[in-house]
This record gives C-alpha cells, structure tokens and sequence, in this order.
C-alpha cells in the first residue's frame, strides 16, 4: 500500500507550487527591497542579514539556480552527464555583452533598449536578449550535441568536457577570432545595459528589483521543468535514463529525444548567461572556467537528480558557501578566537568533504525524487542480503 | 515433380499479401563467427509461428536483426512489401515491429502506464512548446493515450497495477506488461523473446490463452523464441528449428516433433548411427 501512495504522488499534477513559490519569493522581496534599508531596521539585524546573506549573494545563488535546473533537465532527466555546462553560461554571457551594450562601437542598433538612441552598440531590449541568449545557446546545444551524443556515459562525460574547455578559451583568446573581436579577450565587456522594466531601468545595485527578476526566471524554469517532465517528452528522457536499449526498441528515437534535452538544458544556461551578465554588469572571461562546470553538477548530484525542488535547494546551499556563508563564517571564528585562518581559501577541501560524507550518507541528495529514492535504498537492501548470504556461505 | 512443388511453394512464401514479414537469407557474422547463416523466414498475417533450437542457436541474434539492432551481414527484410533492412530501431518499432525480451527490460522506476505511454512515444504528436503550454489539444492527446493504455493494461491481465512503479509487480505480471508495453506500439508483428521463462504450468496456461486471444482478436502475427515445448506446440502453427545459425527445419508442430535432424540437434546423435 505505501509503495502504490508513492508512484501516486509521482505521477499526480502539482499546481500547489505555484503559490508556495510566490508567497516564499514576494517575503524575499519585501525583504530585500523595503525591510533592509529601511531606516527604523535595528542596526543589528541590518548587519546580520548584510554579513550572512546580503542581497548580492541572494542574486547570484538565484542565477546559479537557474542553471542548475538546466543542468538537471540533462543530468536528472535525460541521464546524460555533462562536464561541460560552463560552455552555455559562457554564449549566454556573451549574448548579453554582445546584444546589450556598447561593444560594437561602430555599429549603432537599437531595439526597445534602456539607453540613449546616441549610444553607440547593439542595444536590444534585455527581455529579447533573454530570448535570444537561450535560443542561441539552445542552438549550440544541438551543435555540441550532434556529434557528441552518440556516445554513452563515460565517452560522453569526456567529449562535453572538452567542449566545455573549447568555449570559453575561444572567447578567452577571442580578441582576434579570425580577425574579429568577439569577446575583448581577457579584458572582458566591461558595463552591460540595465534592464529596462517600464517605470525605471534597474541598474547593477538595483538588487531588490533584480532579485524579482530573477525569482521569475527561476520559477520559469521550474514551470518548464515540471511541465516537460510530465509530457511525452519527459517520458522519453526518464525511459532513456532507466534503458537506453529498451527505450530505442519502443520507439523513442534516441538522438532527437537526447537532443532535445540538451537544447533545453542550454537554453536555461543561456538564461542564466545573461541574467549573470546583469548581475554582475560585465562579462569576464576568466569567469567560465572548469570548476563552475562541477560545481553546477555537485549542486544537482548534492541537492536531488531530478527533483528540481532538490536542485534548487542544493544550487542555493552550494553557491551561498561559496560566495558569501563560508567567509562570514570564518569572519566570526576568527573574531571569537582571534585567529586569522582564511576560510573562503578552503571553499573546494570543504566541498570536497562534504560531497564524501553525502555520497556515504544519503547518496539521493538532500531533496531526492521519489523514484531514485526508491532504487537507491532498494539497491542497499540488496547489497545488505548479498553480503549476509556470502557470510552465510563463508561460515 | 518434387522440384515443380518447391518453386510453388517458394511463390507462394515471398507473396506480400500471406506474409507481413518476411526475412531473405539473413546472415549474421561477428568477427569469425557466423551467428546466424543464410536463414530465411516469414511471418503470415495473424499467425503464430515459432522459433526453436539449442541454447546458442542464433535465435535471439536473429530478433536483433528483424528489430534493427543487428544489421546483418547479408539478406534483406520486407515489411509489408516494403524493404526496412537499414532503418534504425526505433523507426522499425514505429512501424510495427514490437518485441519483448529475453530477460524482462522494463522502465523499472515507471509505472505501468508510463511504460505503456513511453511506447506510445512515435505515435504521439506533442512537442516542447505544446507541452509546456499544455495546449487542448495536448490535453487531449494525453488523456486519450492514457485511456487507451488502460484499455491494454487491461486486456493484457495487469489493470490494476496502472501507478504502480513496474519494478513492484510480480514476475509473472512484469512479463504481462513487457508485453503490454509492446502493444502499446500498435504492433503488426509481435516478438516474443521466451515469454514463458520463469512462470509455472500454470501461469503459461494463462499465458497461452493470452496469446490466442490477441491473435484471434486483433490483426496481429505473432513470432515466438521458447524452449518450453508444450507452450510452442500449443500455440504454433508453424516451427522453424535454428541449429549453430542454421535452419534446420521447418513445418507443422507434428512434423517438426519426429523429424529426426532436430531431434538430433536436441538429444544429440544415437551411438549406433555415427559412421
């Protein structure tokens, strides 16, 4: 009876999120825009909140988030590992720079932009550049994907993994890309356009606005996971997961459906491409590196293959160690002991530890779906009996 | 005479009409071994026809080839007149060619119904955008493939396990909804890698009316690989005998029972009879 409540809850349509999500997100809001720079604040709480969670880190978890969903749709859904994720987030970027500021000195386009019509660059409206980022990336997804997915699992890992080197060194060295300058190389686009939202343009420390923005975002793409996941699509990716064989024996065309789950994964790394050139209004080069490729995987592995609440719960834990609690920590050790020991130098040892302990201890991740919950615990049971049956025998 | 019979009855095999399968000496070479050599076999319309022979006798290689997961080394495959040789599996499945397997290959952390849908996956027409939108018309799609995935679930004996993970169920029920799941993909020709392994009188008792039903009720052949002989003589009409890649014989249960090369390739050769 309880096994037969779980695949009902598995398989039942959840509209209930959307209102949890809401009231969680606008308390965030308030939060962020009204209560802390409000001036009656305690001046202690004020310092607080700003040491442990200012609204900066608030903003970049939530792009780190937005990623990560897109990496679970590849990773979580479809079973296909990518080491290269980093690839997407670095055209998403680059879109903004190119499509939302002033690094095309010599050409003059606007479209709905938030700056002056004498500007010179491509200015486009930040909503379209949204579009046009996740499509752009949606595109390359295939491209990466064409060739690559015809390989299976570990070959696969390898192949995303150096497309996720290639990327970012072509924008990296990019100031002379055939004789076209298509990234400023190292130096990087330096001042993206603010985003225009009908009564004011939110600039880079217009954080409370930002943070809505990108709370909406996220939930965009939580709608799409879910809805997707619920679909014929979404069908196909979990059959593909579970057996590639059988599923191809079904019917299920294997390239094309693995192919549409890379598609969509970019097209969230495009988002969050340039939802973080807004952030941090710029785009660095130096910043798509290897280790945001991991680090996007640890949070889905961390937080819960597949279960998007999982992921953003393990993108949030992880980027906020990262960015903010982890020195705030050791700003507070140290004061209450009076040592000067650099606890943001020891981010990966921490994470290193931490993902150790979760393999040992709850291998589903912190939020997991209820499927692999299953599987996993079943998969213990059995290795429980084997080993008690071969001690058996050995006695 | 006999010679006039032969060229009759191969007329009569290579007719697209009789047979919506037919496979023309199929050959299957791995390396240096020739795993299935020269085999030619037909599937009539709504018939049940098997495939025998020793452990190692090429039959399953032989399913991989008719389902696309082998490309053989040299023959063809006519499904219903048309020639499907080099199309890939899913495109065969999508036909309607469906199969099961030897040792159950079911999307475990699936329900049965999700198994079911995911077979359904080429006939359904909803993309990314529809689904995401969740247009009527995907709406209705859905509902229409769940209701008719009750309705096989049903037919096929596992009605009510519809939520249930399939890696819950039964053995015996895990084999109904293999085949179940192959229904799904409205099959002309259905393939069945020992069905029968694994289950008790029984249940194949069970099992053989199943089958009977299917084939009486709906337009569809069935081809069977089974090493329990009471089910293969009950349900075929005609048996084909695989011995190391090769066919060895062909015809009525009653004639393949006492034709003495598969008893030989069965039981070995009598003492008495090497020379």
């Amino acid at each position: 009876m309880a096994k037969v409540s779980v695949a009902n809850n598995v398989t039942r349509s959840n509209r209930k999120w959307i209102i949890g999500y809401s009231i969680a997100g606008f308390v965030l809001f308030i939060t962020y825009q009204f209560l802390i720079p409000w001036d009656g604040l305690p001046s202690g709480i004020y310092q607080v909140v700003n040491q442990w969670m200012p609204p900066s880190a608030v903003n970049e978890s939530l792009v780190y988030v937005i990623m990560a969903l897109g990496l679970n749709i590849v990773v979580g859904y479809a079973g296909l590992l990518d080491l290269g994720y980093v690839a997407f987030w670095a055209i998403g970027g680059y879109c903004a720079g190119w499509f939302m500021s002033e690094f095309f000195y010599f050409l003059n386009v606007h479209f709905l932009g938030s700056v002056p019509a004498e500007a010179p660059g491509i200015h486009i409206n930040f909503w379209m550049v949204l579009v046009i980022g996740g499509f752009v990336c949606a595109l390359f997804g295939v491209l990466i994907g064409a060739p690559t997915l015809r390989l299976k699992s570990d070959y696969l890992a390898l192949v995303t993994l150096g497309f996720g080197e290639i990327i970012p060194q072509v924008f990296f060295n990019g100031e002379n890309f055939f004789g076209f300058n298509i990234s400023n190389g190292t130096r990087g686009i330096v001042r993206v356009d603010p985003i225009p939202v009908g009564v004011k343009d939110l600039g880079p420390f217009d954080f409370g606005w930002k943070l809505l923005i990108f709370l909406f975002l996220t939930a965009a793409m939580v709608f799409i996971s879910l809805r997707l996941r619920r679909g014929r699509l979404g069908r196909a990716w979990l059959a593909i997961r579970e057996d590639e064989l059988a599923a191809s024996m079904m019917g299920v065309p294997l390239m094309r459906t693995k192919l549409a789950a890379y598609a969509v994964g970019a097209f969230a790394g495009g988002l969050g491409g340039v939802a973080f050139a807004t952030h941090v209004d710029g785009v660095y080069a130096e910043r798509f590196n290897f280790t945001i490729s991991i680090f996007l995987l640890a949070m889905v592995v961390l937080g819960g293959m597949g279960n998007v609440w999982g992921v953003i719960l393990g993108a949030f834990v992880l980027s906020w160690v990262n960015g903010n609690g982890l020195s705030a920590f050791g700003r507070v050790y140290n004061d209450a002991f009076g040592t000067k020991i650099d606890f943001a130098s020891f981010t990966f040892l921490i994470f290193g530890l931490v993902l150790i302990l979760m393999m040992l201890f709850k291998r589903e991740g912190l939020l997991p779906e209820s499927r692999l919950k299953l599987m996993l615990h079943e998969e213990e049971l059995d290795e429980e009996v084997v080993s008690g049956s071969k001690k058996k025998v050995g006695k | 005479m006999k010679k006039s019979y032969l060229v009759q009855r191969r007329k009569w095999v290579s007719n697209p009409m009789a047979n919506v399968l037919e496979a023309q000496n199929i050959s299957v070479q791995f390396g240096g071994l020739l795993a299935v050599n020269n085999v030619t076999f037909t599937i009539p319309n709504k018939s049940i026809v098997s495939l025998i022979g020793p452990n190692g006798a090429g039959k399953t290689t032989f399913f991989n080839v008719l389902t696309g997961l082998y490309k053989p080394s040299a023959g063809k495959i006519i499904y219903n007149g048309k020639e499907i040789t080099d199309l890939p599996p899913h495109k065969i499945a999508e036909i309607g060619i469906a199969r099961t397997f030897q040792n159950i290959r079911l999307f475990g952390l699936m329900t049965a119904q999700e198994n079911l849908l995911v077979a359904m996956h080429s006939h359904l027409k909803s993309g990314i955008t529809s689904t995401i939108l969740r247009t009527p018309k995907q709406r209705k799609e859905e509902s229409e493939a769940e209701e008719k995935a009750q309705e096989i679930l049903d037919f096929a004996g596992v009605g009510k396990w519809t939520h249930e993970f399939a890696r819950n169920l039964s053995y015996g029920d895990q084999r109904r909804l293999e085949v179940a799941r192959a229904l799904a993909l409205n099959p002309k020709v259905l393939l069945l890698d020992e069905p029968t392994a694994g289950m008790n009188a029984q249940e194949s008792q069970v099992f053989i009316d199943f089958i009977n039903k299917l084939v009486s009720e709906r337009d569809i052949a069935v081809m069977l690989i089974e090493h329990d002989m009471k089910v293969v003589m009950a349900l075929s009409q005609r048996i084909t005998v695989l011995d190391q890649g090769e066919r060895i014989a062909e015809g009525s249960p009653d004639e393949i029972k006492n034709n003495p090369r598969v008893i030989e390739a069965y039981l070995g050769k009598p003492k008495g009879a090497r020379k």
